[in-house]
């Protein structure tokens, strides 16, 4: 291999602050989460305490941040399953054109862009005006799916511009229905990319919060309860809090990766399935 | 499965005929796979843009709005010079936010594409990247306060080494810590289009580059800057529309001190002005589209993706 240019190590230091400088915040809060008792938002630390975890988990001291976090894991999982099915189908439609194509194109493209307190003031006005509660589950709901949507729809489309179409047209050849070839060819081939989607489906859910704004209704997902707190607590028991959904977060990120990788093991694995039939 | 799944289409059956014919006509079979969709985009889009414009023409009282056909809210929004103030301060943070974060975004992209070998490297790397923008917003802002607070990590440090004597007032709650904090949030948006582009261009032209005597700079500005100018639209279409959008982060790194339309839009909804909150929405949606699609005519997105 050739030597490394010198362009490497100063590109390499260059990266390395980068990579700092997206962890050194949130690393800087965990750090005092574990303030002590006395201690305060900022540094010095007083000692070294799980004191605000605990505060947490007393329902006086704060918000319903359980109740906050039911809410958004549940809305999380919902808005997961229906990004990754519209997406799949919505991916599968645009691989031809059809009429009307380049309209739904142009909104998908709207739905990405648009300030999100639009969303949010939108649906709330739509919703008051014609007189159904808002709430977390309907038009809370609705209002993050225009947000992972696009996302999903876009990781569609550049699975679909890299698929070859030869596999479908082998199964055709071979007899298989519309379905068929759908079902036993173009949904395992792009199977792990849709782990993808539902990974952009959950935490871009879970995390949300322009969106849901005004959408949510009297009950709070958890971001918006975080931002309530922003106002009113004063204590590092928002640091706590912050640590615990990042962590939250870390974790799902780790299960989605090691199902891909979970996946793509197996794939390797079952690679050829030449004479076992259709099992 | 039964070896049945290679039974031939029913085409004896004069209905299932019918409905082939219309499955073969390809906008049918679309419509239909993109029909929720259209749903979904009808609901929760189209209809509140639409609902928007047509409040931004309804009046208000302190307490309720009612319908009317009035221009008073633009009128009020377009002769006001704080509009027009507000509205440059929103493009001034996209502007900066945008040239810091095509520096930092194509300087961290091109050393994981051409640098870094080993394409398991480059995957670990590139999530190592990522793993951030999958965690939430206001945690990852709240976090710049200790750090940047009058006694925080950056004003003692300093101090400590002697650099200043004073803690630096403007570390927080200014147009430097609005800005910090963009960057740290919407950097990864120019990585990942970016780093997406250049992994796609071939390394045989790099080679021919420099068999025919180019220089490693003239390589990076003639060969690789040109063939990465989609991803680059594409994160910039991000950046912009992230950053005009915003109403949070002014919010918390300024210190409620800096407007940008987003805030004004806030504060509006929240003394229940929804007619005015919506006249400032419609020419903020305008100025975005605008802007988006001038940049979208530089790129076609569904080729790059």
């Amino acid at each position: 291999m050739e030597p490394r240019p010198r362009s490497f190590y100063a590109l390499t230091a260059f990266f390395l602050l980068f990579v700092v400088f997206l962890y050194g915040p949130t690393v800087t809060i965990g750090i005092l989460s574990f303030q002590g008792p006395q201690g305060g938002l900022t540094f010095p630390m007083r000692g070294v305490s799980l004191h605000w975890f605990r505060d947490l988990f007393e329902q006086q001291a704060v918000g319903d941040i359980w109740g906050s976090f039911a809410r958004s894991l549940t809305l999380g999982l919902l808005v997961m399953v229906t990004t990754v099915v519209v997406s799949v189908m919505g991916g599968l439609a645009f691989r031809k054109r059809f009429v009307g194509s380049g309209i739904i194109f142009y909104l998908i493209i709207t739905s990405l862009v648009i300030p999100s307190i639009l969303i949010s003031l939108g649906v709330g006005l739509a919703w008051s005006q014609s007189g159904l509660p808002v709430h977390w589950a309907s038009s809370g709901f609705g209002a993050q799916l225009t947000w992972t949507l696009p996302f999903g729809l876009l990781i569609m489309f550049a699975v679909f511009n890299r698929f070859d179409p030869s596999y479908e047209e082998a199964a055709r050849d071979l007899g298989a229905s519309p379905w068929q070839v759908v079902r036993h060819v173009v949904l395992p081939i792009i199977a792990p990319s849709l782990i993808g989607v539902a990974l952009f489906g959950f935490t871009l859910s879970y995390d949300e919060f322009a969106r849901t704004l005004l959408t949510a209704g009297s009950y709070n997902t958890l971001p918006l309860e975080i931002f309530g707190m922003t106002t009113n607590v004063t204590t590092p028991v928002l640091f706590a809090l912050g640590t615990l959904t990042t962590v939250f977060s870390l974790l799902v990120i780790a299960v989605f990766l090691a199902v891909v990788w979970i996946v793509n093991r197996r794939r390797a694995r079952q690679g050829s399935d030449a004479g076992q039939g259709l099992a | 499965m039964a070896a049945g799944g290679f039974d031939p289409p029913a085409y004896r059956d004069p209905s299932q005929i019918k409905v082939n014919a219309v499955l073969r006509n390809s906008s049918v079979v679309g419509w239909l796979l993109a029909a929720p969709l259209s749903l979904v985009l009808a609901v929760f889009l189209v209809l509140p843009i639409i609902m928007i414009v047509v409040v931004s023409f309804w009046g208000a009282t302190e307490w309720s709005i009612y319908p009317a056909f009035q221009f008073d809210n633009y009128e009020f929004l377009l002769t006001s010079d704080v509009t027009y103030r507000v509205f440059l301060n929103t493009l001034k943070y996209a502007l900066i936010t945008w040239v810091f974060t095509l520096l930092i975004g194509f300087t961290v992209a091109y050393y994981l594409a051409f640098h870094i070998r080993s394409l398991t490297w480059q995957i670990a790397l590139f999530l190592l990247c990522t793993i951030p923008f999958l965690t939430s917003n206001i945690i990852r802002m709240i976090s710049w306060i200790p750090f940047l607070g009058r006694n925080g990590i950056a004003n003692s440090t300093l101090i400590s080494m002697g650099v200043i004597d004073e803690p630096l007032e403007w570390l927080l709650f200014s147009d430097f810590s609005v800005i910090l904090a963009f960057v740290h949030l919407y950097t990864l948006f120019m990585v990942v289009p970016i780093f997406n582009t250049m992994m796609r261009i071939d390394k045989s032209l790099i080679e021919a580059a420099a068999d025919a005597g180019a220089t490693g700079w003239q390589t990076l500005w003639h060969v690789i800057i040109p063939l990465t100018k989609p991803g680059i639209m594409i994160g910039t279409i991000f950046v912009v529309a992230l950053v005009m959008g915003d109403f949070i982060t002014v919010r918390f790194m300024s210190g409620s001190q800096s407007a940008n339309v987003g805030r004004m839009i806030q504060n509006d909804i929240r003394l229940l002005q929804y007619p005015s909150a919506s006249a400032t929405a419609v020419i903020l949606l305008i100025t975005v589209l605008l802007l988006i699609g001038t940049l979208l005519r530089f790129v076609d997105i569904r080729k790059e993706l």
